[in-house]
């Protein structure tokens, strides 16, 4: 018989409350096997957690069941607690009669009825778990960064500081990411150039960060320790050891397209190197745009090029590396303005997005840093200001706040001011959102110090009327309507995910949100991590953030890279699954099945009445396997059991719920 | 209402700006002043609204108002101000342009001597010579 022991959470009043412990634990101990029931009021804490201790030395306990909490929040909490009282970990089971019964239901004697199920349920798996071990597998010591935006050469910095090899893969011809394109930074009116440059020539130096621009993630897999990468580094078409950065291709090139980085508000050549300060300094020939490969004409670049480093033979290289530890940092694109007509945006060329803005004040963008009209290339006079575009909307933009876009607006009413001291700033504003350090400080100097008029009401329709645009608003603070003559349109246009984050979260394994935001473990206590062992989030690509949130959390995500790197081997969870070779017929229906590529084929001898037979049977491979069960349910003769959740297990859990 | 860059910026507005002292822009309408005056169910307008629509330069619908006359001048409002806007002084202000307007001064140099010996006292004096003198 076994000498099963219920340990009874309170959890303060969570479970307390709603749920008639007593009856609950007079019950259990009447369940078959119970030798023992206890209650605490924070089972978790260190009083909760002695008394099971105690109890499993005491009672001679070889099960244990915990009634409390959701075992994603504590079994792994009660489970060290089951293995510094000698008791193998896996023969821990949790009932969780908060989140299944107590949250959920407010009739006590209901609820009290149902957690002596989920008790009775618990303690019938119990019975039947099996003590298991863990094994161990080496860990590959190179850490995989995915974007090199700030995020990114941060996160590659911190990791390849401490020695671990880091390969930093960009999809576009340059790192610098989003920040490259930025004029200034709020609050300090850095210029975003010069703080990011120096990271990334640091990047491009660096004796253990390997760089990977033009290239993109073909293929993951493998698991935590040992994820195998397949990348896909582009045809540059240029020769990079040859290529002396000397500009005279894309001087000469004659094919013209709006440029990426410059937002379109500039065209840039087929062969082209995105902006001044790109790493690498060497360029990439737009395949789609060039006339070579489209009418197989021209080649001027090749002819003119001193260095011979022209190649159109080039073609994508698949590279294949396996990585420990992999840290997402894709960031951000802006939400699609062709919902938001009223704005006008794409119909006349003075109304623009913020990004648009600051390539437009920026000395290495389209006017050179002077801010003129996109339309007549004069000074703006009157520019108005339209927060929350697209953001804040739950009908046709985004629900959330982008989070950002109080603040740079702040900023581009500042600089605006600072170029033209006889214009005038207006900003439409729904609520200024200023938490940060200095932020509302800033806010405030915009206002009182450059003059910037602040109406608290969103614009209904922007609309040109001669040379200039006609804006239609309302301040809600005086109750009156307003219309404005202004000679620029800047929105400030909500953030969202890379189109393709999605595409990328189901590569990796990684779960998105509904506006495909990756999501993290745990919005408080685990904010770089993603659901995915070794797999850690920075920047954007998790939400909406400034620079210094996205710096912080990447040093963040790189030290549990590092964390994770500096091991030699990993505990494996043992709950995987198990082929039961005299049972499987070797149907190997469980193999299609599978989606970790786990499970393949093997031929087994045996002796059958004397005589020597080989037959096919279905082997698991442990470091593969991720325990989903799939295969368990697909083997028709029961041979595919999942450890720690066997058919027995699971199908005594159904009688006992049923009882 | 038409907001332009010269209404933003108008004359009054600046003269206002240059008898109180104080800056309009640094309110960022919390409502504080209207809450704590004690006046406040007599006026047409509240006294944020003051504020808000002498930021945004509409200084002739503020004069046109009631408000800036019940205003008891307890400085309730400026003694609570979270931006440090002394509204009461702003109030004096838009209370001396409406009299500067008014045509001629009610004292005269000359008469003073007797006034004062009919025993008017002088803050009376002093500040009648302020509010219809320009």
């Amino acid at each position: 018989m076994r000498r099963i022991g219920v340990f009874v959470c309170w959890c303060g009043t969570n479970i307390g409350a709603t749920v008639d412990l007593e009856t609950v634990m007079e019950k259990a101990r009447q369940m078959p096997g119970v030798v023992f029931a206890g209650d605490n009021k924070y089972m978790c804490s260190e009083i909760g957690q002695t008394l099971i201790r105690d109890t499993i030395v005491q009672e001679r306990l070889d099960r244990v069941v915990v009634a409390s909490c959701s075992p994603r929040m504590h079994e792994l909490t009660f489970r060290k607690t089951a293995a510094a009282a000698g008791l193998n970990p896996y023969l821990v089971e949790i009932a969780n009669i908060r989140e299944h019964c107590s949250w959920v239901h407010k009739d006590k004697a209901e609820a009290t009825q149902k957690a002596i199920s989920l008790v009775r349920t618990a303690v019938a798996k119990a019975a039947r778990n099996k003590p298991l071990q863990a094994d161990q597998f080496a860990v590959t010591h190179r850490a995989l960064v995915i974007g090199a935006g700030i995020a990114g050469i941060q996160a590659a910095l911190d990791i390849g500081e401490t020695g671990f090899e880091v390969d930093l893969v960009e999809r576009t011809p340059s790192i610098g990411g989003r920040m490259a394109q930025l004029d200034k930074t709020f609050p300090t009116l850095d210029c975003s150039a010069c703080i990011l440059t120096p990271k990334m020539v640091d990047v491009a130096v660096h004796p253990k960060i390997n760089l990977y621009t033009y290239s993109e993630i073909e293929a993951v897999e493998g698991y935590v320790g040992n994820f195998e990468v397949t990348l896909r580094q582009k045809a540059r078409s240029i020769d990079k050891e040859k290529c002396t950065g000397c500009g005279i291709c894309y001087e000469k090139c004659p094919s013209k397209v709006d440029g990426e980085f410059e937002e379109g508000m500039s065209k840039r050549k087929a062969i082209y190197v995105p902006f001044p300060q790109a790493v690498p300094n060497v360029p990439v020939i737009d395949r789609e745009n060039c006339r070579w490969f489209t009418k197989e004409k021209c080649g001027v670049c090749k002819k003119v090029c001193p260095a011979d480093a022209v190649d159109f033979e080039q073609s994508d290289q698949l590279i294949k590396q396996k990585y420990g530890a992999i840290v997402v940092a894709t960031g951000f694109d802006l939400v699609d303005l062709d919902e938001f007509g009223e704005f006008g945006y794409g119909k006349h060329p003075d109304i623009i997005t913020s990004m648009e803005f600051e390539r437009l004040v920026n000395a290495s963008g389209p006017t050179g840093g002077k801010l003129l009209r996109p339309s007549n290339q004069e000074p703006p006079r009157n520019v108005v200001f339209i927060h929350c575009v697209g953001s804040r909307d739950k009908s046709r933009g985004k629900p959330y706040c982008s989070k950002i876009c109080c603040m740079y607006t702040a900023k581009h009413a500042i600089l605006l001011k600072e170029k033209y001291p006889k214009s005038q700033a207006y900003v439409f504003y729904i609520d200024v959102r200023t938490a940060g350090k200095e932020f509302e400080e800033f806010h405030r100097r915009a206002v009182e110090e450059y003059g910037a008029a602040y109406l608290r009401g969103i614009v209904g329709k922007v609309f040109p009327s001669g040379d200039k645009l006609l804006v239609n608003g309302v301040d809600t603070l005086s109750n009156q309507t307003v219309e404005l003559e202004a000679d620029l349109v800047v929105l400030a246009t909500a953030i969202t995910p890379r189109r393709d984050a999605a595409a990328l979260g189901r590569m990796l394994g990684i779960g998105t949100d509904g506006h495909n935001y990756f999501v993290e473990a745990h919005p408080k206590l685990r904010p770089v991590e993603s659901h995915t062992a070794g797999i850690f989030l920075a920047g954007t690509c998790q939400g909406p953030r400034d620079i210094p949130e996205t710096v912080a959390q990447a040093g963040g995500a790189a030290a549990k890279a590092i964390a994770l790197l500096s091991k030699e081997t990993l505990l494996s969870d043992p709950c995987v699954s198990n082929v039961n070779e005299s049972l499987c017929t070797g149907c190997l229906a469980c193999l299609p099945v599978c989606p970790y590529k786990a499970i393949s084929e093997k031929t087994i001898t045996e002796k059958v009445h004397g005589q020597e037979r080989r037959r096919l049977v279905a082997e698991i491979n442990n470091a593969l396997c991720q325990g989903c069960g799939a295969c368990s349910t697909a083997c028709r003769p029961g041979a595919m059991n999942l450890l720690g959740f066997t058919n027995e297990q699971l199908l005594a859990e159904v009688d006992a719920i049923c009882l | 209402m038409k907001i332009t860059t010269a209404q933003l910026n108008g004359e009054l507005k600046a003269e206002i700006a240059q008898i109180s002292g104080e800056h309009v822009a640094d309110c960022y309408q919390c409502g504080k002043c209207s809450a704590a005056c004690p006046v406040n169910e007599y006026m047409d307008i509240l006294p944020h609204q003051v504020l808000r629509l002498l930021q945004l330069g509409m200084t002739e619908k503020v004069l046109e108002s009631k408000t800036i006359w019940v205003c008891a001048a307890c400085f309730t409002c400026a003694g609570r101000c979270p931006r440090d806007v002394d509204l009461a002084v702003v109030m004096e202000a838009l209370r001396a342009v409406l009299l500067r307007k008014r045509e001629g001064s009610r004292l005269k140099g000359e008469e003073m001597p007797a006034l004062l010996r009919k025993g008017m006292p002088e803050q009376g004096i002093v500040s009648g010579f302020r509010k219809y003198t320009k």
